[in-house]
């Protein structure tokens, strides 16, 4: 899931300032803490208020999509909604607010959300934590299936650093635990210790440059067949 | 692989079986180099001192950058220069540039760290970049040194780089092993010499230099004199994986307290009890272990060398 933290609150308000009658759309997709219809209408009342203070009148609705980063989804739940009002404030993650704006072109989206990293919350625990960054080239194999570059502020392949006390990271003050010792603990419980005395090389960043693309489906064409065969 | 010669005069200093000891400088945000350079000097008087280690953004703070005093403190003082490097604020690329503008300027040592994290330094909103990470920089650096080419294979025209290098491991690391497998890997990576951090527990620290054995690699155990009570505090509060010794603490406060006012008196005292500390502790390391030297990191404290090394 796609772990989210709301903006400031006067944030978002410059975000919509210029704007009277706005739609506030939630999303049911992954996106953690939920930002379903509830949190839409608490975030519509609070900039009511916030507008008043300022003299104003701000018209609001609230709505849910399903996901809005899947185009079609996003499109047939706003589109009846687009024409009476100006501006669309969306909670979704950074993906919802992207696909938004590119399937609903006539009007413009805002997000209400910083995205902060794809997660996982352990039942009874009070926390998300990042697990995968999605890197591209993955070493999780050779890790005992903890990840040092989603886990280690510093993104170490050959770790721990100078910077872990009594198995805890120097980032945050010591209350996370060093992804290394972890690694080194769980590889020692299956004696596989010469994994982790492996030296592993320099990381290949090609595999994560900005902008992503991967195409989904193969063209198939039949035309290198006819010129195989021709050269028969 | 065959061993690297030793091209700088700490590897030479080593290599002759003599007990090394190394200083530490620390440029900090200044635009005039005379208290780094009158420190250099202060160490060069002594004759004790082999080389002087020069910081590189500790604790993760914006300082000047290494290589520029590390120059200068060779070329003006005539005191060889360790020329730290992080990865913490250049990609591959930089550090490359950085290492052969370094042979250039005939720098011999490069001691090779990860860098405390940007979060832990006076510009927390930064990015750290950590695109390779210690132990990759120094296989790099084993290339760039041995085979005459950069990372990815390319020929370095013009000549030879000549240097050597190390790396630094904890002592207070806890738990150890994996500390210690760490330093394994940098060993394969072809390091000539390991700089510890700072170690205050004598037992931990032969402990420590025992683990460190197997690697056949010279090790030069970090101290680190305490010229005041607010430093030794910060050290104790605020560098990871380090405590100062309550006693040690308490002497230095009474030692303040006691001579509120008189500066003379006070640095006398503090100098005393620090000698009374790292005297007997510098002479059981080099009786009792097989570490090379000792790395002396009595940042702007260099009055101390004088007396706490007259034996050596």
């Amino acid at each position: 899931m796609i772990i989210t933290e709301q903006k400031d609150i006067n944030e978002i308000y410059e975000l919509i300032k210029p704007y009277n009658k706005i739609l506030i759309a939630g999303c049911d997709g992954c996106c953690q803490p939920p930002r379903s219809l509830n949190e839409a209408k608490v975030l519509g009342q609070l900039l009511e208020l916030k507008a008043r203070t300022e003299g104003k009148k701000l018209q609001w609705k609230a709505i849910t999509v399903l996901r809005q980063c899947d185009d079609r989804i996003a499109a047939t739940t706003c589109r009846p909604y687009v024409e009476d009002y100006e501006a669309i404030l969306t909670l979704a993650c950074g993906l919802g607010v992207v696909m938004m704006n590119k399937v609903l072109d006539n009007i413009m989206t805002f997000p209400a959300q910083n995205s902060q990293f794809g997660g996982v919350q352990n039942s009874g625990e009070n926390f998300y934590i990042e697990y995968c960054e999605a890197c591209g080239d993955c070493i999780i194999g050779e890790t005992g299936g903890i990840c040092p570059r989603a886990g280690c502020a510093k993104h170490l392949s050959n770790g721990p650093c100078g910077g872990m006390v009594d198995g805890m990271c120097e980032v945050g003050g010591y209350t996370i635990p060093c992804a290394w010792v972890e690694i080194w603990k769980r590889l020692k419980k299956f004696n596989r210790l010469d994994l982790f005395k492996k030296y592993r090389g320099p990381r290949d960043f090609r595999g994560s440059t900005s902008p992503g693309y991967k195409p989904i489906y193969k063209e198939y064409t039949n035309e290198e067949e006819k010129k195989e065969e021709e050269k028969e | 692989m065959a061993k690297r010669p030793a091209f700088s005069n700490l590897c030479k200093a080593i290599e002759s079986g003599k007990f090394v000891i190394t200083g530490e400088l620390e440029p900090k945000k200044i635009l005039d180099l005379s208290e780094i350079l009158h420190g250099a000097e202060e160490m060069k008087k002594t004759g004790k001192i082999v080389a002087a280690n020069v910081t590189d953004g500790p604790q993760g703070d914006a300082y000047m950058s290494s290589l520029v005093p590390s120059y200068m403190v060779q070329e003006k003082v005539g005191l060889e220069a360790v020329w730290q490097v992080t990865v913490r604020d250049r990609n591959r690329v930089a550090l490359f540039g950085d290492v052969i503008a370094g042979a250039v300027l005939g720098l011999k040592n490069i001691l090779v760290l990860t860098g405390d994290h940007t979060a832990l330094g006076d510009h927390k909103r930064g990015r750290p970049v950590y695109d390779i990470d210690s132990t990759q920089f120094c296989e790099m650096l084993s290339i760039m040194i041995d085979k005459g080419t950069d990372y990815e294979g390319n020929e370095i025209v013009g000549g030879k780089i000549e240097m050597n290098f190390g790396c630094v491991a904890n002592p207070n690391s806890n738990p150890r092993e994996p500390e210690i497998l760490k330093v394994g890997r940098k060993v394969e990576q072809g390091i000539d010499f390991i700089q510890t951090q700072t170690a205050f527990d004598i037992d931990e620290a032969k402990d420590f230099l025992k683990d460190l054995e197997q690697f056949n690699v010279p090790v030069l155990l970090g101290i680190f004199p305490l010229k005041s009570y607010g430093i030794a505090w910060y050290f104790d509060n605020y560098i990871p994986g380090v405590s100062v010794p309550k006693d040690l603490l308490k002497a230095l406060k009474k030692a303040e307290k006691d001579n509120k006012g008189d500066k003379k008196g006070k640095y006398a005292a503090l100098d005393k009890i620090n000698i009374e500390f790292f005297e007997p502790f510098i002479k059981e390391i080099k009786k009792s272990t097989k570490a090379a030297g000792i790395h002396c990191m009595a940042v702007e404290y260099e009055r101390l060398f004088g007396p706490l090394l007259k034996d050596y």
